[in-house]
């Protein structure tokens, strides 16, 4: 099959419907309005159901329903709109309900700005909502990326039944790269004897009123998260074997990175790039094994925020090397110039 | 080959589709391509860019502050990006708006009347065109032919009609900056 020319937003569409998603729940907000544009095109055509909610809370419970009757279901927001959904979220999480949710991220707090950030890290990884729930997190570099692991996302969610979430970034919603999505995609089957589908009396809920039920229940969230954190944690790495400066960035800010890498290996200066592409489950041990490293002399954290992956390089780092940390924030783009320059203050 | 070209210009002007037809002409023909648009709160009524990047190589960061080209379309794009263009780079001025000359004396201007061109070819809308036969011809990094296909692509059937004129608008172009 051919490459196509996809805007992120309308690949990330179609990698859902290509996985089998069949219900879409959402409310329009800059950067991801192409996302439900091209679901109320589209999903009529396959079958599927398209509706525009009331609001992002009314969407998100939306999603609760029909994830929790078993079928393949996605919403997508941007920051202010993700933030409202996150009692849904955590409620969905406690119950065990497969979903996927889009986060196109844009400048924060609050209403913030419409262009690309990557301020919601804290939000997406550390548990947005209530309770000791985690999200798998997956943090596309590319257009092509965002489909292959939309895809993976609804595959995911129904492995380990909990939603999953793609957090981009404006850039990652707006930008066209070429991509190919396949048409042939074998959505993985697991058991959905759980499914509320009229047969049976089955109960989908996350209130357990007695403590040491729901200390049960926690306890078995946990084994489920361990696992995933064994299995699924997913990273990249861009020129580290010989390096002394190494990257940690993702999305976007990874590709800003790369072209800063370019440069500066050109100025002699051995930098390389460690990209997670789970943000939860965050990838420690290539940043452990890069400590561990004589070579390495120092660790640079870039991200378009004030600083927020950074707290998870460092407990991986583990106090052995420096991480030093370059952001731009409220929507700005770190340039490739600016990272070259700010990485040869940290070497010097 | 490596093209990394900021598209400025008034919302209207066509400067996104310009930026869109340069990257479907350079996937069809096998090379990295990005396109990114701004897409801030200016757009109604003010200016309009994109970062286009037409590679051999894989691309990195898709975002184009130091470019190899420049095109502007209108006044206040000029003034913004002419910094942009590295040394040795291209800019291209549509002079039909733009009455005032490049500052830079280590970069390769051209003036190009696009608007007048577009009208003497029978369709103002089409100075877009022109300016891309323009951009195309000076740098070669992607073929007119595939210009046209994605133009071709991106109208489909129902404004198949309008596919001579551009074609004359995209020659129009060429044959302006011919040495």
């Amino acid at each position: 099959m051919a490459k196509k020319l996809y805007k992120g937003n309308e690949a990330v569409a179609e990698a859902a419907i290509q996985a089998g998603c069949r219900y879409f729940f959402g409310y329009p907000i800059t950067p991801q309005n192409e996302i439900p544009e091209y679901m109320a095109r589209r999903m009529p055509k396959v079958g599927g159901t398209f509706l525009q909610a009331e609001s992002e809370v009314a969407a998100i419970n939306m999603v609760y329903g029909a994830g929790g009757s078993g079928a393949r279901v996605m919403t997508s927001s941007s920051s202010p709109g993700v933030s409202l959904k996150q009692e849904g979220i955590s409620y969905i999480a406690g119950a065990e309900v497969p979903c996927v949710i889009v986060n196109m991220v844009r400048g924060g707090p609050g209403l913030g700005s419409i262009q690309p950030a990557q301020s919601d890290y804290f939000q997406a990884t550390k548990g947005g909502g209530h309770g000791d729930y985690h999200l798998v997190v997956y943090a596309p570099g590319g257009i092509q990326e965002a489909v292959d692991l939309t895809m993976k996302a609804f595959d995911t969610a129904d492995l380990y039944r909990m939603p999953v979430m793609i957090l981009g970034d404006g850039m990652i919603g707006q930008m066209m790269e070429p991509a190919e999505i396949p048409e042939d995609y074998q959505p993985i089957v697991t058991d959905k004897s759980w499914a509320t589908t009229g047969g049976g009396r089955r109960v989908i809920n996350s209130l357990y009123i007695q403590p040491d039920e729901l200390e049960r229940v926690n306890l078995r969230l946990q084994k489920k998260y361990a696992l995933i954190k064994e299995k699924e944690t997913m990273y990249d790495e861009y020129l580290t074997e010989d390096a002394e400066l190494i990257f940690a960035a993702y999305g976007t800010t990874a590709r800003i990175c790369q072209s800063a890498i370019n440069m500066l290996r050109a100025d002699g200066v051995k930098a390389g790039l460690i990209r997670p592409i789970t943000l939860w489950p965050f990838p420690d041990a290539p940043f452990a094994a890069a400590a561990a490293r004589d070579g390495v002399k120092k660790f640079l954290t870039v991200e378009m925020s004030c600083g927020q992956m950074i707290e998870d390089v460092k407990l991986s780092v583990g106090g052995r090397k420096e991480v030093a940390f370059y952001g731009r924030t409220g929507g700005m783009i770190p340039m490739p110039r600016d990272v070259y320059h700010y990485a040869l203050s940290v070497m010097r | 080959m490596k093209q990394e070209l900021i598209i400025a210009g008034f919302g209207g002007q066509g400067v996104l589709l310009m930026g869109k037809l340069l990257a479907y002409a350079g996937m069809n023909e096998g090379k990295e391509v990005s396109w990114l648009p701004s897409y801030g709160p200016e757009m109604r009524g003010g200016t309009a860019n994109c970062s286009v990047i037409v590679s051999d190589e894989p691309v990195a960061a898709p975002i184009v502050q130091e470019a190899s080209a420049v095109i502007v379309m209108n006044r206040p794009s000029l003034d913004t990006f002419e910094k942009n263009v590295v040394p040795g780079g291209l800019l291209l001025v549509n002079s039909s708006l733009i009455d005032v000359k490049a500052t830079r004396d280590d970069i390769r201007v051209y003036y190009v009347p696009v608007n007048d061109i577009a009208a003497q070819v029978g369709n103002p809308r089409t100075a877009n065109i022109v300016m891309l036969g323009a951009f195309v011809a000076l740098t070669g990094i992607v073929t007119p032919e595939e210009v046209l296909t994605a133009l071709r692509h991106t109208f489909g059937p129902a404004k198949e009609h309008l596919m001579p004129v551009n074609e004359k608008a995209l020659a129009a172009g060429a044959a302006a900056v011919a040495p």
